[in-house]
């Protein structure tokens, strides 16, 4: 009862980094509940998964092992964990902000009738009145998210239903191990109680991980090289600091002409057209035709060799400088000072 | 197949992807009424999707179902000039203050009492709120299979369904039997511009609420053709239970919001030296722009 729950994901029979994550969020909250975290985990061949759990903290590991489950519908995960949590009653359920939590945490929280909190980027404990009803609140899940289109940051609790539950985006917390030496209590449920046969209703008839299109329409952050950049081989800078900060890379046509980046990233009047949050430009002078597709965008960085390359004007910030040195140094200050 | 009856789930949302100067308020934070009202994004290409089985199989009715204030009218009648059958506009103040768990029952009540359906198709998310959430509350509601993330509608055919899915690293091919709820992707076919004979047809359809706040006389024309009328569904028209509507039936609550701040259009210069490059990024962190 009252305790912590992640649902955890799996990668190639490996707990995946967004589920790890979460775990080692929810062994804090834990802590400072002091209550048990527990990790639910469902699939196939799950021989000995919960020692890849228990150091990042989980007291309990549930498996729900069965050859129906090694690929995922929603229906029968969705069963499992409404039967589990209607026994067990959680406080706390956390699920990955990934295309398998945002399909199973709404059918899950609705089955519940319990609240669910999208797309967290961050997650306290803390108190709440409701002046009101005159009620007070203690050791709430405090729920941290953008909304309207990254232009604000709602706090959302979930005061009388329970569980809380939240999805989290991959990579806004951090994976850590709690203890080599911690262990906990692993209990494999029999599913004839938790799933029915009428639950496999939608299969998966193919399935194949290919390569991604690039997603530079919906990304909130881009970074974006122009000619200037030089070469293929210094994109990669881009790429590193794409991934370190979250954001997809794009290109200048001029960069994709000079074959640093692939059609698919090119944003302008014949590619893209973007309105990110935050828009790095590196080396990118500024014609007017990549500037008809990122002048809305909220921020605007320009880094640049030259302090008068045109996009400078539409710049609110403007590095003079050389890639090389100044990107590096972007990546080590924000890996030194988040999570 | 025969011909479909699809319901189209589409939501009016603030363009939040376009918050151009004059949405901006003094203290530099987004004054929301100041935004455009548009179809959210994602039902296009949801409704995209419906038209190509309309395509396919002729005689299929495509209904849009939005649940908004009177002026979310609009998105039906953006619906049937791209060519949607017909539209209802679901709108009470008892539906006010929803969070996800109360729109989707309001919803899921209303394609009840709509009854006869094959398939219900929204978009993925709204732009307002990227949560996602609603279309498989709704499926669950209404004890429906759900295909999310779809891109594309493969086949249709003996009551079933294949689509393809586009997750984080992959695709994935799906069946499931009728009736479902897809959610579609942006990354599926944008949908079609409007069709000039459908505007003419549809340019004077109202809903009762609209009729009256016009001056024109709508009574002549409304009776000649019926087709005019969007249905406008309060409370009253649906079977509900209240206490799982609006404000009272959603678990959660907000407990505050901070604007983000942008700064004016001034140009910065930055030292490309640690001190300069660690301030900016400290901004940029402190404002939630990163992270």
């Amino acid at each position: 009862m009252k305790n912590i729950f992640v649902i955890c994901e799996l990668e190639e029979e490996k707990i995946a980094d967004i589920s790890l994550e979460l775990v080692t969020k929810g062994r804090s909250l834990a802590n400072q509940l002091t209550c048990n975290l527990e990790t639910l985990v469902i699939g196939h061949r799950l021989d000995n998964i919960e020692s890849q759990l228990f150091m990042y903290g989980a007291d309990k590991v549930w498996i729900a092992d069965d050859p129906r489950l090694e690929i995922y519908t929603t229906i029968p995960y969705a069963s499992i964990a409404v039967n589990l949590f209607n026994e067990e009653k959680p406080q706390i359920v956390l699920l990955g902000a990934s295309t398998f939590g945002r399909d199973l945490g709404p059918r899950v929280s609705s089955a519940l009738k319990s609240g669910l909190t999208a797309d967290c980027t961050s997650l306290e404990i803390g108190d709440h009145v409701d002046k009101r009803e005159g009620k007070n609140y203690s050791n709430l899940l405090y729920q941290i998210r953008p909304a309207f289109g990254g232009n604000i940051v709602a706090t959302i609790i979930n005061p009388d239903h329970r569980p809380q539950m939240a999805t989290v985006r991959e990579g806004v917390m951090k994976k850590e191990i709690y203890s080599d030496t911690h262990k906990g209590e692993t209990v494999r449920l029999d599913l004839r109680k938790y799933m029915k046969e009428s639950d496999f209703v939608v299969q998966v008839i193919e399935r194949h991980i290919e390569k991604s299109k690039v997603n530079i329409k919906n990304a909130s952050i881009i970074i974006s090289g122009g000619y200037g950049v030089g070469s293929k081989e210094n994109f990669q800078l881009l790429h590193q600091l794409a991934e370190a900060i979250g954001a997809e890379v794009g290109a200048s046509r001029a960069a994709v002409d000079a074959g640093f980046a692939g059609h698919d990233r090119q944003i302008g009047q014949t590619g893209v057209t973007v309105r990110p949050k935050l828009y790095i430009a590196c080396g990118i002078s500024g014609q007017i035709q990549h500037i008809a597709g990122m002048q809305d965008s909220a921020i605007i960085i320009s880094i640049n060799n030259d302090p008068n390359a045109p996009i400078n004007r539409i710049a609110d910030y403007v590095i003079t400088g050389d890639l090389e040195v100044i990107i590096p140094k972007m990546i080590k200050y924000y890996r030194q000072n988040t999570k | 197949m025969k011909s479909l009856k699809i319901i189209v789930l589409a939501k009016q949302v603030p363009d939040t992807r376009n918050v151009g100067k004059d949405a901006m308020k003094a203290d530099g934070t987004v004054n929301r009424a100041a935004l455009a009202a548009i179809f959210n994004p994602e039902d296009l290409n949801a409704l995209e999707q419906a038209l190509r089985m309309k395509d396919r199989f002729p005689g299929t009715r495509i209904t849009i179902l939005t649940m908004g204030p009177g002026r979310a009218a609009e998105v039906i009648r953006e619906g049937l000039y791209r060519g949607a059958d017909d539209g209802i506009l679901l709108t009470d103040r008892a539906f006010a203050g929803a969070d996800t768990l109360a729109t989707s029952y309001a919803l899921a009540c209303a394609i009840r009492k709509i009854g006869d359906y094959d398939l219900i198709i929204a978009g993925r998310q709204a732009i307002d709120g990227d949560t996602a959430q609603v279309g498989p509350q709704i499926a669950e509601k209404l004890s429906l299979p759900q295909v999310t993330y779809v891109e594309e509608i493969i086949s249709l055919e003996a009551k079933k369904i294949k689509a393809k899915r586009r997750l984080e690293r992959g695709i994935e091919t799906v069946e499931a039997p009728l009736p479902c709820v897809l959610t579609v992707n942006s990354s599926a076919p944008d949908c079609r511009p409007r069709n000039a004979r459908a505007i003419m047809k549809y340019k004077h359809a109202r809903t009762i609420t609209e009729r009256q706040d016009n001056s024109e006389d709508y009574m002549t024309l409304f009776n000649e053709r019926p087709y005019l009328d969007i249905p406008e569904w309060s409370v009253n028209d649906i079977e509900t239970d209240l206490s799982q509507l609006g404000l009272s039936g959603s678990p959660t609550k907000v407990k505050k919001i901070e604007n983000i701040v942008f700064h004016a259009k001034e140009v910065r210069h930055i030292t490309p030296d640690d001190s300069g490059i660690n301030e900016l990024m400290k901004e940029l962190i402190d404002n939630h722009t990163l992270g």
